[in-house]
């Protein structure tokens, strides 16, 4: 089973790199960009079959060492 | 004061950090290789500047998984006291010992030269060689120096007079522009509940030295040895 986490700066947490971005876009003339948030994304090659098990072990490396929970949100998705 | 230097694979101030403390102890620290589970009986621990691990997922995120952290952490709840610099501040927030996080800095841009630090507590180990209020002047080099950590967090922080040192002017003055990375509160040291694990991110070490160009580093060393022994 693969699992694919995707690491973002909790909303409120400033993000100078997105900020960059949205400004860079901006200046090539995507004038439609309001904004920008830069993340992460892991993938994960997995021995765990279950999908509820494969789900709470994923969990619990992202609580642990995937991301920091004091600026970061994750979600997990299992394909 | 025996001390030991903990080395991560892409440490790069662990000498400095060993020359500093030899100076001021007479005495070589043990240098402590991050594998290593057996921690020397030490009344200091120094994780130094670096970029351990290369600063992979987070800067002080693997390192912070190193064999050798449970024992610091457990040195730590013992009371040894542990001092973090530059990359040893991100490996102490990464590894709970310290609240908060390192963000990359403000203007995204890795920032090295002196900056004037204002000491704020000079009740702890690591600052009873200084005033409070006194103005000293350290080097810092780093790309993740922006400190942040929620407002009840940093309200904590600084009631209990836990910012140990802040970013300022020459003249002491705290403002936005003396300050290089963007961190909350201009803080650029803080130290835990307990008073035993500080974690900075200017480098007292590389000017612990009048060769060096200053020696406004030298009594953190000194007072570390005069507090904890010899």
């Amino acid at each position: 089973m693969r699992a694919k986490v995707t690491v973002m700066l909790k909303t409120g947490v400033l993000d100078p790199q997105g900020k960059a971005i949205a400004a860079a876009l901006n200046t090539l003339g995507f004038a439609g960009v309001g904004g920008a948030r830069q993340g992460k994304v892991i993938e994960l090659d997995l021995a765990e079959a279950d999908p509820d098990k494969a789900h709470a072990e994923v969990d619990e490396m992202c609580r642990r060492l995937l991301a920091n929970t004091v600026i970061e949100s994750y979600a997990i998705e299992l394909e | 004061m025996r001390a030991a230097v903990i080395v991560f694979p892409g440490s790069n101030c662990d000498r400095d950090m060993r020359v500093a403390l030899r100076q001021a102890t007479g005495r070589d620290p043990h240098m402590v290789w991050h594998r290593d589970t057996d921690l020397p009986d030490v009344d200091l621990i120094a994780l130094p500047g670096g970029f351990s691990y290369g600063d992979y997922l987070r800067c002080g995120a693997m390192a912070s998984h190193s064999p050798v952290m449970a024992e610091v952490k457990r040195a730590a709840e013992r009371g040894v006291h542990v001092l973090g610099v530059c990359n040893g501040f991100q490996v102490l927030t990464e590894a709970g010992l310290l609240p908060g996080v390192l963000m990359r800095n403000r203007d995204l841009r890795f920032v090295c030269r002196d900056v004037w630090l204002l000491v704020e507590n000079a009740e702890t180990a690591f600052t009873d060689g200084y005033e409070a209020g006194e103005v000293i002047r350290i080097p810092v080099a780093h790309h993740d120096g922006n400190y942040f950590a929620d407002e009840l967090t940093l309200r904590r922080l600084e009631d209990r007079g836990r910012i140990v040192f802040r970013y300022c002017s020459e003249m002491g003055a705290v403002a936005p522009e003396d300050n290089p990375n963007g961190s909350c509160q201009h803080i650029a040291g803080i130290v835990n509940e307990k008073g035993n694990v500080l974690g900075m991110m200017p480098h007292p070490e590389r000017l612990a030295d009048p060769l060096l160009g200053g020696a406004d580093g030298t009594p953190m060393f000194a007072g570390l040895a005069k507090i904890l022994g010899g």
